[in-house]
């Protein structure tokens, strides 16, 4: 079959060009060097005249955990939209390290970068097993030429059977994915984050109908994950929000209403209006 | 999806796509078709009850070439969940590239006893234009029908993907790309004939395009052509790069934050797909000895959809059983009632969606996994969902609701 | 004044039957064998005898002058008429020679027939001899032009007399006359004067043909006026024709603009809804004439209700038992109701026949309005114009005044939330479904006036109204008409200097790129099928 004539295999989808975008190639690269992993400044959006975001600041260091709270509509999920490239914002800055501008790079590039999401529906391939899942989301050569000519070895293997460990679905790794229960399914969208080896975390209420023993320990995997990797956790459930422990920021109409420990903004009486009432 | 050393050939790990079931099918077939198929042509004599006629032959390599022609959209259509309703342009394409070859080998023995083609003449044209030079070639006539629909696949598809055109759109969109490519090839000053396209052709490589050799031949070159397309696409859907396709149909926003870029993906399939409808289109032209626009019309497109649905979306074997299914049928329709034929076509179509959604490759499977389980009730009492591999249940996709983004 | 009084009255009673006799010697050189001998005699006959000369003079035009030994006399059928007395030989004679005309002595005698009717008191009948003497006059017919023009008050036939007047008096010797009629020629916008004016400017041989450089220099001027007013009246053509073809698109796809653009359902057989409402337009004119042959005219307004109840019908039926099972799933939509296309298709083809069917025009529909000289807008044009105004007109109104559009517009927007709310979401689908059918039902009907009907006209339709729908962007009126207007104009426009086939091309390939800028099509789109 003569497929020599396409370029496909010999054009990656991530060096569109941009020479100085070059070293990003390699992931482990990030450059860390101020100690903060993403920088969001101003930044702002709208849609038909919504500010969904309204000069939004907000960085987080590396290895850090934070949490994200606000009432619906606080613009939660258009920041993470930004952030991954879903959505372009109007003004402002989004740097991923230092050097990588998120404002410029689409999806994949900055899932390649190391951005990982997870949605507040889970979303995964229902249609795949949960073995599959997780093998595509495994960090490796994602070009349409490797795919084809991907072969699992036993490394690979052993990356996912650990991950499976981990997530506890070692019993239904040849299950199709469809099949598993909402929590169940969470946690193979965690666990397929995982497989990425991201060093941000984009997590959208990730308890979410699960029990409280699996929110529990889903509460014990970030935290072990914390350090190595940065999170930011979306999430409405105090209970663990406090377990989680770190830094909380409260958004509020597109941007920052407060920051800090979450007995702090607890206490904050512009937080206890937003919620409580006007 | 054996652990073995990286480094396999390619050519056993295509080989390893079938078990080994699947080749002693494909073995069957081939004996069938390059040995069976010529001794009962060519050496019987046409009294003998087992003699093949010309129109076997001839109805047989035309749906052979139908069923690569159905093979490629399901690829496209079945694994990636994008329907073109184009496809019949890069089939037509192939033919006419083809077809340009066999306009040269005419030769002399055109009406006109020109060197140049009878309608070139007609349009008193002095000279072959610039996009027939080297027509005359045999094995530029192959690259040709390799690189042209190809090439202009890769281009469509590269702006239409990166724009994020998908489903119905898109339908829409490459059913207009082939009706304006019809109303351009049905006009004389293109250069391809007009209406009347090409045809009256006498010879392939110097041998006689009519002589009972030459169509057996034909007939097996289109067999080896299905087997290679269905090993091909075999080896594609059952490799990683298939599983990141039936990914992208499912869950494309997913395929995307896990840093996958699927317009390369879909426009790798996308032109793959083109080029097997092109190669079946070069088939199809020296058997049926004709290529005019109307291959081109919006109609046909829709009819390989039907092919595909009809033998069951997302098994490569269904795409195949279903063009023989619809094609047996229409010649047998065509034949006996043409004026139900449209009947009969319309009702495939609203019950192949309504109640086949897996076509007769679901249908069989179904049944089977059903009778099974009446005859051995107490025998499996293990909850094993009955599994068979490439077709999986699948549920309706969500209709997308804008206002899920909280 | 009394004189033409005179006249009118002779004439009038010409027609009226009482004849004054013509001297049969005025006759029989009519039958001379020289056209030239021919033309002088109808000449001499007008001349002597302005009134009665008519009705031999309109026989001889349609070759049914002859002769009968010497005399001459008209044939009408079985009946033979004495050309001097206009009264009925019986028995008829035998007939001895039939007087023959050529090409040239049509023209002399269409022009001859033309002048004299310009002394009709029916100001229409003057008008329209004064406007095919404006496109061709010789000399010979300037002194009754003189004549007519002296005694006509119309400011409009008298602008088209001196235009016949200056015509004429191009041949004049006297150089000042023909400029004069040069200049008076500018005015025209009739593209034969600008050709005869062109023929004054060239050479014949060494010499020219306008020997008088003042002459010449007026042609030239007078083209250039002429040439700039034909230009306009062509782009005003073209943008009527690109209206016309607006609106039909318009219908065409204003039912799709429902079904697809706001329900989301991709419904292939749209262009057999269209067929139905046409064949249903077919049917109505075959009641009246059966039925009600006095007023067969206007069969076309009982269609209108007709097309629109069978096309819903056939909506509602195609909506309950296949579309209401594919919900969700466009793909599939869309190949079922192919499907279904192919059925009606076969259907019409059992049903009707495989031919197409005719389909008169009522006689309101007829003839058009000469906006310019070369300018002639059809009336059945323009009343689908009208039609499809008023269409959208109603189908605004229904979507955003009454309370069934109130619930489509909310099952559209949130499925689950207007049922919670006692929509009965399902009934308003088939509602909503069979309006968008009707609709194209209308559009069909619309479509009988102008297009051939038979059992394949929907599949001519489809390509284009999906791309008004996929142009226009889905779920928006406003859009749907924009892009109707944009093609319908731009493909008339590109016909223009490109011919139909690249035009249509053209638009396809414009259309696909700008899909490619716009995936959203011209107006944004909040519909329920609408991907992220």
């Amino acid at each position: 079959m003569n497929t020599g004539d396409l370029v496909v295999s010999d054009n990656p989808d991530w060096d569109s060009g941009s020479a100085e975008l070059g070293h990003m190639l390699k992931p482990g690269q990030l450059d860390l060097s101020h100690k903060v992993v993403l920088y969001l400044e101003d930044i702002t959006v709208s849609f038909d005249g919504f500010r969904a975001l309204n000069k939004l600041s907000l960085a987080i260091d590396a290895g850090e955990l934070r949490c994200i709270i606000g009432p619906n509509g606080a613009g939660k999920t258009t920041m993470m939209d930004v952030i991954t490239g879903k959505t372009r914002p109007d003004e402002g800055t989004a740097f991923f390290g230092q050097t990588l501008d998120l404002t410029r790079l689409s999806e994949p590039e900055i899932a390649h970068a190391g951005i990982g999401r997870k949605f507040q529906k889970p979303t995964i391939f229902e249609n795949h097993t949960v073995f599959e899942n997780l093998e595509l989301a495994m960090k490796t050569d994602k070009r349409v030429w490797r795919s084809l000519m991907a072969m699992l070895d036993s490394a690979a293997s052993d990356r996912i059977a650990e991950t499976l460990q981990t997530i506890r679905l070692g019993a239904h790794a040849k299950r199709l994915a469809g099949l598993l229960s909402h929590g169940q399914k969470q946690w193979l969208e965690i666990g397929m984050l995982l497989m990425q080896e991201p060093r941000l975390l984009l997590l959208d209420e990730p308890v979410a109908g699960m029990t409280d023993e699996e929110t529990e320990r889903t509460g014990e995997l970030f935290l072990s994950l914390a350090g190595q990797h940065s999170l930011v956790v979306v999430e409405h459930d105090m209970a663990f929000v406090k377990q989680l422990g770190g830094k909380v920021t409260v958004l509020h109409e597109g941007s920052v209403l407060a920051e800090g420990a979450l007995d702090e903004v607890q206490a904050d009486a512009r937080v206890i209006e937003v919620y409580l009432g006007r | 999806m054996s652990s073995s050393p990286a480094r396999t050939p390619f050519i056993v790990r295509l080989g390893r796509s079938f078990d080994a079931r699947s080749w002693l099918l494909v073995g069957l077939f081939a004996v069938f078709a390059l040995i069976v198929v010529p001794v009962l042509h060519l050496l019987l004599p046409p009294e003998s009850p087992l003699h093949l006629s010309t129109y076997f032959i001839t109805l047989t390599g035309k749906i052979l070439c139908y069923a690569i022609v159905a093979v490629a959209m399901d690829l496209i259509w079945g694994y990636g969940g994008i329907l073109s309703l184009g496809h019949g342009l890069f089939f037509a394409l192939g033919g006419y590239t083809f077809g340009m070859y066999l306009m040269r080998e005419i030769g002399r023995d055109g009406s006109y006893q020109s060197d140049l083609p009878d309608f070139m003449v007609f349009l008193d044209w002095q000279e072959v234009p610039w996009f027939w030079t080297g027509s005359e070639h045999f094995v530029w006539a192959v690259l040709l029908v390799l690189i042209v629909p190809a090439l202009i696949a890769f281009v469509f598809g590269f702006f239409a993907f990166r724009s994020r055109i998908k489903g119905v759109y898109f339908s829409i969109i490459t059913q207009a790309l082939t009706y304006a490519a019809m109303l351009l090839f049905f006009r004389n000053e293109t250069g391809f004939g007009g209406n009347n396209g090409f045809t009256d052709f006498k010879r392939i490589l110097g041998y006689s395009i009519t002589a009972p050799e030459t169509r057996v031949v034909l007939f097996g070159l289109s067999a080896l052509a299905l087997i290679g397309t269905l090993l091909l696409a075999r080896f594609l859907v059952t490799s990683k790069f298939g599983r990141i396709l039936t990914a992208i149909r499912d869950s494309e926003s997913r395929v995307m934050f896990i840093g996958y870029n699927p317009l390369w993906y879909k426009l790798f399939v996308w032109t793959l797909s083109a080029m097997l409808c092109a190669i079946a289109g070069a088939l199809y032209v020296p058997q049926v000895g004709i290529i005019n626009p109307s291959e081109m019309a919006v109609a046909n497109s829709i009819e390989i959809a039907i092919w595909v649905a009809v033998g069951g979306r997302g098994t490569l074997i269904g795409a195949v059983i279903g063009a023989f299914i619809v094609n047996l049928a229409k010649s047998w329709f065509t034949v006996s009632f043409p004026e139900y034929w449209l009947f009969f076509l319309g009702a495939l179509f609203i019950v192949s969606t309504l109640w086949l959604p897996q076509g007769v490759v679901g249908l069989f499977l179904r049944l089977r996994s059903r009778s099974r389980q009446a005859t051995r009730p107490a025998t499996s009492p293990a909850p094993r969902a009955p599994q068979p591999t490439p077709v999986e249940p699948r549920p309706a996709p969500p209709p997308a609701a804008k206002g899920a983004r909280a | 004044m009394r004189t033409i009084g005179a006249i009118v009255f002779g004439w009038l009673l010409s027609i009226s039957g009482a004849h004054a006799a013509i001297d049969p010697a005025l006759l029989t050189p009519l039958a001379s064998a020289g056209n030239d001998a021919k033309i002088t005699a109808i000449t001499a006959l007008v001349d002597a005898a302005q009134r009665e000369a008519l009705p031999v003079l309109k026989a001889m035009a349609k070759g049914s002058l002859a002769l009968a030994g010497e005399r001459v006399v008209i044939v009408d059928g079985e009946h033979v008429i004495d050309a001097a007395t206009n009264t009925e030989i019986m028995p008829a004679p035998e007939l001895t020679e039939s007087i023959g005309i050529n090409n040239r002595l049509r023209r002399e005698l269409a022009s001859t027939l033309a002048s004299l009717r310009l002394f009709s008191n029916d100001r229409e009948v003057r008008w329209d001899a004064a406007q095919e003497l404006a496109s061709g006059t010789d000399a010979e017919l300037l002194p009754l032009l003189e004549k007519a023009l002296a005694s006509e008050t119309d400011p409009e036939i008298k602008a088209r007399l001196q235009m016949a007047h200056a015509q004429g008096s191009l041949a004049s010797s006297d150089a000042a006359v023909r400029l004069n009629a040069v200049r008076v020629l500018g005015d025209s916008g009739d593209p034969n004067i600008c050709q005869l004016l062109q023929a004054l400017t060239e050479k014949n041989g060494d010499s020219w043909v306008e020997p008088d450089s003042a002459v010449r220099a007026a042609a030239g001027t007078s083209i250039r006026a002429i040439e700039k007013r034909l230009a306009f009246a062509e782009n005003v053509g073209r943008a009527f024709t690109g209206v016309s073809l607006a609106s039909i698109l318009l219908l065409a796809a204003l039912g799709l603009a429902i079904t697809y653009g706001v329900m989301g359902v991709i419904n292939m057989a749209h262009g057999e809804l269209l067929m139905v409402g046409a064949y249903s337009a077919w049917a109505m004119q075959g009641v009246f004439q059966a039925y009600l042959p006095n007023l067969l005219d206007w069969y076309l307004l009982a269609a209108i209700p007709v097309g629109f109840l069978a096309a819903a019908l056939v909506g509602v039926l195609m909506e309950r038992v296949v579309i209401r099972h594919l919900y969700g799933r466009p793909l599939e939509t869309l190949l079922a109701t192919w499907g279904i296309s192919l059925f009606l298709i076969q259907l019409a083809r059992t049903v009707f026949g495989a031919q197409n069917v005719e389909v008169a025009n009522p006689v309101w529909m007829a003839g058009g309005i000469e906006v310019l000289p070369n300018l002639l807008l059809p009336w059945n044009r323009i009343i689908i114009i009208g039609f499809s105004v008023a269409v959208l007109a109603a189908m605004w109104a229904i979507l955003n005044l009454s309370r069934m559009g109130m619930f489509v517009r909310a099952v559209t927007q949130n499925r689950p939330m207007a049922g919670c709310v006692g929509v009965p979401t399902g009934r308003i689908d088939t509602m909503a479904f069979g309006l968008g059918a009707g609709i194209a039902g209308l559009g069909g009907v619309a479509l009988s006036q102008i297009a051939n009907v038979g059992p394949d006209m929907g599949q001519g339709y489809i390509v284009d109204s999906f791309m008004v729908v996929v142009l226009g962007g889905v779920g928006q009126l406003a859009g749907a008409v924009w892009a109707a207007l944009g093609l319908g104009v731009l493909t008339k426009f590109l016909e223009g200097w490109t011919g139909a086939v690249v035009a249509k091309i053209a638009v396809l390939v414009i259309i696909i790129i700008f899909i490619q800028k716009r995936p959203q099509g011209l107006f944004a789109l909040k519909g329920r099928f609408v991907e992220s």
